[in-house]
Order: C-alpha cells, then structure tokens, then sequence
C-alpha cells in the first residue's frame, strides 16, 4: 500500500479524533458538576444553587451542542478511508457503536430536552433525574465507544471466520468486560471529569480575578476542586491500572513509552527525560539527560520491583529466557496464516473441502500473528518512541500539578479568601489549556504507542486502508481541518460570550 | 390536554423561549447539512457499498486486499 496514502489516512483520522476530544471530555465531565449543584438545590431549596446550576447548564449546552455529532466523521471514515479494517472487525465494532447509537438518541436527547426546557414546567425531583441521566447517558455513550477501542488495544471474545474475513463476536460480555476495556472507560471518563473541574475551577477564578460573581465562583470551586480531587486521584489509580495492563498485552508500547531498549530486572522508571535526537533501536545511550526513579518501572509493570520488564531489543530479536520469541519468528507465522486464508479460499472455490480443513486449521494455529504478515522486517512493529515519550511525561506531570491545583483550590476557598491569592488565580485560569493538552496526549500515548498496529497484532494500520487516491484523502484532510476549526472557534467565541456574560442574576451575594 | 399536545407545547414552549440556544440551533443545522449533504455525499461513499451489491462479494474483496503482496 502506497506509504503516503496510509499517512494521510492516518492523519486525517487523528486529526479528527482530537478535534472531536476536544469537546467530549468537558460534556462527560460537565454533566456530573451541574447534576451535583443540582442535587444541592433540590436538597436545600436555595435559590442561588439554581441560578448557579443554570450559569454551568449554559455552558454544557454550547459545548455539546457545537461538539454534537463530531464523532460522527470517525464513522463515514471508517467506511470510507478504513474498509478493509471495517470489514475485518465485522460486528465487534458494529454491535457497541450501534448501542451508543441508540443509547445516545434515546437518553441524551429526550432528558437534554428536560433539562433545557423543563425548569419549572416538570417537578424538581424529575428535573433532577432528567439532569442525572443525561450525565450517565453520556457517559454510557463513551462506553461502548471505548469498548470498540479497547477491543482494537487487546482484541479478544470473538474468533475469525475466514469465509468472510471477518471478526465474529463468541462472547459479549467478554468484549465488554475485557480488563482493558474497563480500565479504558474509567481512566478515559474520569479524565475528563478532572478536565471538567478544572474548566469550573479556571472560569471561577476569573470571575474572582474580575470580582465579579463571587458567590458562584466560590460555590462552584466547593463543588470542582472535591469533585476533582477525587477523580484525578481514581485517575491516578486507573493510570497504574493501565500501565499494568499494557505491559502484559502491549509490551512494545510500554517498553516504547518509557524508551526501554535494554530489558532489564529492577527497571528505573524515568522521570524526567531527553531523548536524543537520533535516538533507534541500535542506539545505546539513548538519553541526553534523564532522572530515574529506581525499580519503579518493574513495580509499576508487575507490582514486584525486581521483575524483569523486556525492552525492545527483547522484544524484537527475542529473549529465549524471558520466553519471549523474536519478531521475525511471528513474521514468519504471520506469512503462513495469510497464505493458509489464500489457500482455504482457493479450496473453497475448487470444492475442495480437505484442503480447506487442513488450511483452516493452519490459520487457526498461526492467526494470533495474522498481521505480522504484512511486516516487511522486525523493526517495523517498533511504535514512534519519541512522541510516546514525551506525551506519557506532559501527560503525567500535568496531572500531577492537576492534584496540587485541586488541594490549593479547595484550602484556599474553604479556609483562605481566594480571591486575595492571584497568582493562584491566573494559574487556574492558565489551567484549562492546560487540561486539553494533558487529555489530548493521553490520547497520543495510547495511538502511537500502538503503532503499528490498528487491531494488535492483527492487523497492521497499512493493511487498514482502503484503495483511496492520496489526493482524495488530502481533500478531505484540508476540508475537515477548517471545518472542525471555524466549529472550535465558534465553540471558545460562544462560551467566552456566555462566561462574560455570566449568570442572569444572583451569584453576587 | 392530550399527552401528544403537551410534549407539543412543552418542546414548542422551550424551543421559543430559547435565547443562546438559537443560535446554537442554527450551528447544528448548518454543521449536520456540511456532514450529511456535503461530506457524506460527495466525500464519504463507503467503499465496499458503493462498489459491490453482496456480501460475498465484498468478503472477496476484502480477502483479495488481504492475501495479495503481503511485504
């Protein structure tokens, strides 16, 4: 396949994906802040919660309404730009999407309406549920989307059926409760709960560096920095969770992400780092700079910190000891599972039916490594380290700093006049960029450091692609750039709009 | 009143009352026209459909893409 279709290909692909993550997280997260206030509302009967809950509602409105159907692009481009993954996925994908899809339509849509519309027309109490279930209507919304992710992550449930090529789901349950799936859902949703507290947090204290409404500001900093202080310590929790779960199904992108090439017992985690520029797979000395945490990195992998984590030169030529078998031997299985679905296929045309058992067999025994076939040498499933690198470590210290900004929000608003600290201040006004870059290289981390798979060791992404000119997939690269720009524009134009116009009334007391 | 004509005037109600939701209204209508009539239509066919009328056809296909010149 033509290397430049496949890049453009790709980067159409992520360049959509992050746009569309740019709206999400602030909606998952959002929705569970104004159903909180809400709560506090209806329990207290004070007038103030409402206006405040309304202020926050506006804004959930203008987000979601801009960032509605966003995600919709990843769908016609999967059928469009990936046919050959579509297909070979086969229901895996269809059945989660297809429930988000109702899921989506049927309680996002009818309770958004309440929530909107419904202010004095239906009860406080049902107004309320209306509220709660629009939360977790769309965060079950994410669910299925993350399950269709995680299954591509760690594919399992489901066996290949080589009359169609295609993926079969055996076992639901099993794709939805895979441990890489859960861990997805809960760290991808409770970091966008955190980017949610921080926008509350940043718009808060703008409103107290403008001294203006300061009684929301307080009230909802309350609210923001328990709400997420808590979750960006779940994060940190499912973060671990995720590390563990990579280095036992995606060995490459951890020893990737954390520039392991020599494995090693009692590995240092590396804390701070900088790469050198020439940095592959033959380079010894692979740091220019770098701070280690010792035996960190083992503990974190396998909770024992003198295990012995495989680096990439174990990963691609082989470590016999550790059991690990080189690339070139899965690349050479891979071959004869492709060749064995080629001849099943020509025995099924020749009504053949013992050559196709024997192929059949052949493909059952080899297909795990089905698309290290399409390797054209060992070095090729080696993941983009420096990118991984570097976004695991953004990713990381800006959730660390993330902790910190919560603890200080919630001492100085509960014990300190807040609005004395500016320079806390501007920090958390300079925080919710902050949030976006951190969310978006979370995203970084699991993508590249997945490369080059699109279905993990199935599938390779160049096998993906459907047979496109470059020319077509540059169109709609360039039309989906500005198209997602003027949208994002008018997103930051509108919510800036409704931040300084602030609540209609109250919140000054 | 029916229950029909309350969800009516409930939505009827709301959608009138609206002051930034116009707006926002007018964003997602222009924003669905650009993807459905647009993007879909002119950009976004989905391959195999637009190609192949059976299923095994497209399953052909697919293992044709699949099974040739693997590197």
């Amino acid at each position: 396949m033509d290397a430049s279709l496949v890049d453009w290909s790709r980067a159409q692909f992520a360049l959509t994906a992050i746009y569309h993550w740019l709206f999400v997280p602030l909606t998952l997260g959002l929705s569970f802040i104004i159903a909180f206030m809400e709560s506090i509302y209806v329990k207290t009967g004070n007038e103030e919660w409402k206006r405040i809950t309304k202020f926050w509602m506006t804004l959930f409105g203008v987000n979601f309404a801009i960032g509605v159907a966003t995600g919709i692009i990843l769908e016609f481009e999967f059928g469009t730009n990936w046919s050959n993954y579509s297909w070979f996925v086969g229901d895996i994908f269809g059945a989660p999407l297809a429930v988000e899809g109702i899921m989506a339509f049927f309680m996002e849509s009818t309770f958004i309406a309440v929530m909107f519309f419904g202010w004095n027309k239906v009860s406080k109490k049902f107004h309320l549920v209306s509220t709660w279930l629009v939360a977790v209507g769309a965060n079950l919304s994410a669910l299925w989307i993350l399950v269709a992710n995680a299954w591509m992550q760690y594919p399992t449930g489901m066996h290949f059926n080589p009359e169609t090529a295609r993926n079969e789901m055996s076992n639901f349950w099993e794709v939805l409760f895979s441990p890489v799936a859960i861990n997805k859902f809960l760290h991808t949703v409770s970091s966008g709960y955190v980017l949610a507290s921080i926008f509350v947090i940043g718009v808060s204290a703008w409103f107290l560096l403008r001294k203006r409404h300061e009684l929301l500001a307080k009230r909802s900093m309350v609210i923001a920095s328990v709400f997420g202080l808590v979750m960006s310590l779940f994060l940190v929790m499912t973060g671990d969770g995720s590390a563990r779960l990579m280095a036992h199904h995606q060995p490459m992108k951890f020893a990737a992400m954390e520039n392991l090439y020599e494995g090693q017992t009692k590995a240092p985690l590396v804390a701070f780092g900088i790469l050198k520029p020439e940095n592959d797979e033959h380079k010894k000395e692979d740091f220019i700079t770098k701070i280690e945490i010792p035996n960190f990195l083992s503990y974190m992998a396998f909770l024992d910190a003198n295990a012995y984590v495989p680096g990439i030169k174990d990963l691609v030529h082989g470590n016999p000891e550790r059991g690990i078998i080189p690339v070139a031997e899965k690349i050479e299985k891979g071959k004869l599972a492709i060749a064995a679905l080629k001849d099943f296929k020509a025995a099924q045309k020749e009504n053949n039916a013992a050559r196709a058992d024997s192929a059949k067999a052949f493909l059952d025994e080899n297909f795990k490594y089905f698309g290290y076939g399409y390797m054209a040498n060992e070095h090729e499933t080696i993941p983009p380290i420096g990118i991984t690198f570097y976004s695991f470590r953004i990713m990381v210290g800006l959730g660390m700093w993330f902790v910190l900004l919560f603890i200080l929000s919630l001492i100085f608003v509960l014990f300190k006049k807040p609005e004395k600290k500016r320079w806390f201040l501007y920090l958390s006004v300079l925080s919710i960029p902050l949030a976006y870059l951190a969310s978006e290289m979370g995203w970084l981390v699991a993508e590249f450091g997945r490369q080059p798979w699109v279905i993990q060791d199935l599938m390779p992404t160049s096998a993906a692609v459907s047979k496109l000119t470059t020319g077509s997939v540059q169109t709609t690269f360039i039309l989906f750039a500005i198209t997602f720009t003027v949208l994002l524009i008018a997103d930051i134009k509108i919510l800036t709009r409704q931040i300084k116009l602030g609540p209609r009334e109250g919140g000054t007391k | 009143m029916s229950l029909a004509r309350k969800i009516f005037r409930f939505y009827y109600e709301g959608f009138r009352s609206m002051t930034v939701g116009r707006t926002l209204w007018l964003i997602i209508f222009i924003k669905l026209f650009i993807m459905f009539a647009i993007f879909r239509l002119f950009f976004f066919q989905d391959f195999l459909g637009s190609r192949f009328t059976s299923e095994s056809e497209k399953s052909n296909y697919v293992i044709e893409q699949l099974t040739t010149k693997p590197k």
